[in-house]
């Protein structure tokens, strides 16, 4: 084969772990805040459910869970998988998994900070959403951003659990090519592009962050 | 006028009594200095009066608004000077922003920071920090300013600009509510003190009736301050 074509193929592969990287992340990071609400939540039902939901999803691997969300609808209810479904599938089961990992990074970033924030913000009257649009939210986004980050870089190589249910992503690419060639070149090209992907998420990462040091 | 009055307020936490029945009044330019040991209960009166805690019995009766200024002056890092001093009114208050920027000038102005406008709370001295809180507090309008220690998380060297800020005030016949450690300035600067000890009010009046008290309590307190009446 061509090397040209071979890195084609790569590349295509790139082209869909970067979309499964975006939409997890335009996904997760609001829903775990939600889930971080209801994690929060004074009503112990609700408190529950979310802790139940949090526990499961980081106890249990990410594959698995793919799998689960990928097949289960075939085995419960015989439905027939198609397509779209394995998409339904991946962005189900990346954004509920890292969702859960978020709600606990914000969970702390907003349980780390000073009660007198509040208080402050109690006795000059701002309402309640007010308090945590305004006071509580942005120091909580610039406290949780460097866990985030390494969230973020986690989720660039957890795309390839991908592969499980056959989405054609830079390892699933990598690892067909790897065995029609009977070579290890594919591997040693997917390694660079994720170390590059990787770099580049620290890269931005780190320019957001210093955007936010203008406070401590 | 009294803008304040307080009855019969009870308090407890974990079975311990904090306030135990306590009932004062504040009149409208009167300055309230409150004193007493540690565990007194001085801290938990002023939170009470200010809805910080919810008191266990009793009544606290308003007339106006108040503004509390913090013991760790409680300003709000990712905000500049400027905008600690304006946010709340303008998005609280729904007053007009020319309004609120240019009386927030002139209380930057009375705190000798006009310079500090764009700062950041990080970049100034505890002592500056806690002018800007008073600024912030003033910017309310309220009626009663409270002030919880105002000057124990400060440097010795810097809590004479907080006192003299306070003093100002009290010149302008702003009613405040002081609780405080410094036993010199509470007597220079109150028209009333009130001497907790353990969650009851041991003795009250004039600075002259208070210090000069035979109250062993008080006596005692004094003592360990090395003060003489």
């Amino acid at each position: 084969m061509e090397f040209s074509v071979m890195i084609g193929l790569l590349l295509e592969g790139t082209g869909i772990t970067a979309l499964i990287f975006f939409v997890t992340l335009a996904l997760s990071l609001p829903v775990g805040m939600l889930v971080c609400f209801g994690r929060m939540s004074k009503n112990i039902l609700v408190r529950s459910v979310f802790k139940f939901y949090i526990s499961v999803m980081r106890g249990t691997p990410l594959v698995l869970q793919l799998m689960v969300f990928y097949f289960g609808p075939f085995y419960l209810f015989g439905m027939q998988l198609s397509d779209t479904w394995k998409q339904m599938a991946w962005i189900l089961g990346f954004s509920l998994n890292y969702a859960a990992y978020f709600a606990e990074i914000y969970r702390g970033g907003i349980e780390s900070m000073p009660q007198g924030q509040y208080e402050a913000a109690k006795i000059l009257g701002y309402s309640k959403s007010q308090t945590f649009m305004r006071i509580i939210l942005p120091q909580v986004i610039k406290r949780v951003m460097p866990s985030v980050t390494n969230e973020a870089i986690t989720l660039v190589k957890d795309t390839s659990l991908a592969f499980t249910i056959t989405i054609a992503e830079l390892f699933t690419q990598a690892k067909a090519l790897a065995s029609r060639e009977a070579n290890m070149i594919p591997y040693a090209l997917a390694a660079l592009i994720y170390y590059v992907f990787c770099l580049l998420v620290a890269f931005i990462m780190e320019r957001v962050e210093k955007k936010m040091s203008y406070y401590r | 006028m009294s803008l304040l009055e307080i009855h019969n307020l009870k308090k407890s936490f974990d079975g311990l009594e904090v306030l135990r029945d306590i009932s004062l009044q504040v009149n409208q330019g009167q300055v309230l200095g409150i004193i007493g040991p540690s565990g007194s209960g001085k801290s938990t009166l002023l939170r009470c009066a200010t809805g910080l805690e919810t008191p266990d019995a009793g009544e606290i009766r308003y007339e106006g608004t108040f503004g509390l200024v913090f013991q760790n002056f409680n300003l709000f890092p990712h905000y500049s000077v400027m905008k600690n001093i304006t946010d709340a009114p303008i998005k609280v208050q729904k007053r007009p922003k020319e309004e609120v920027y240019a009386e927030s000038r002139a209380l930057l102005a009375k705190m000798g920071l006009s310079d500090k406008e764009n700062a950041y709370p990080y970049q100034l001295s505890g002592g500056q920090q806690q002018r800007i809180s008073i600024a912030r507090a003033l910017a309310m309008n309220p009626d009663i300013l409270f002030f919880d220690e105002p000057t124990s998380a400060l440097d010795p060297e810097l809590t004479g600009e907080i006192l003299k800020v306070i003093r100002d005030l009290a010149a302008e016949h702003m009613t405040m509510v002081i609780v405080t450690h410094e036993m010199n300035f509470a007597r220079n600067v109150a028209d009333h003190i009130i001497f907790m000890d353990k969650g009851v009010i041991a003795e009250q009046g004039t600075p002259e009736e208070v210090f000069g008290s035979s109250n062993e309590r008080m006596k005692e307190f004094l003592g360990k301050f090395g003060e003489n009446a």
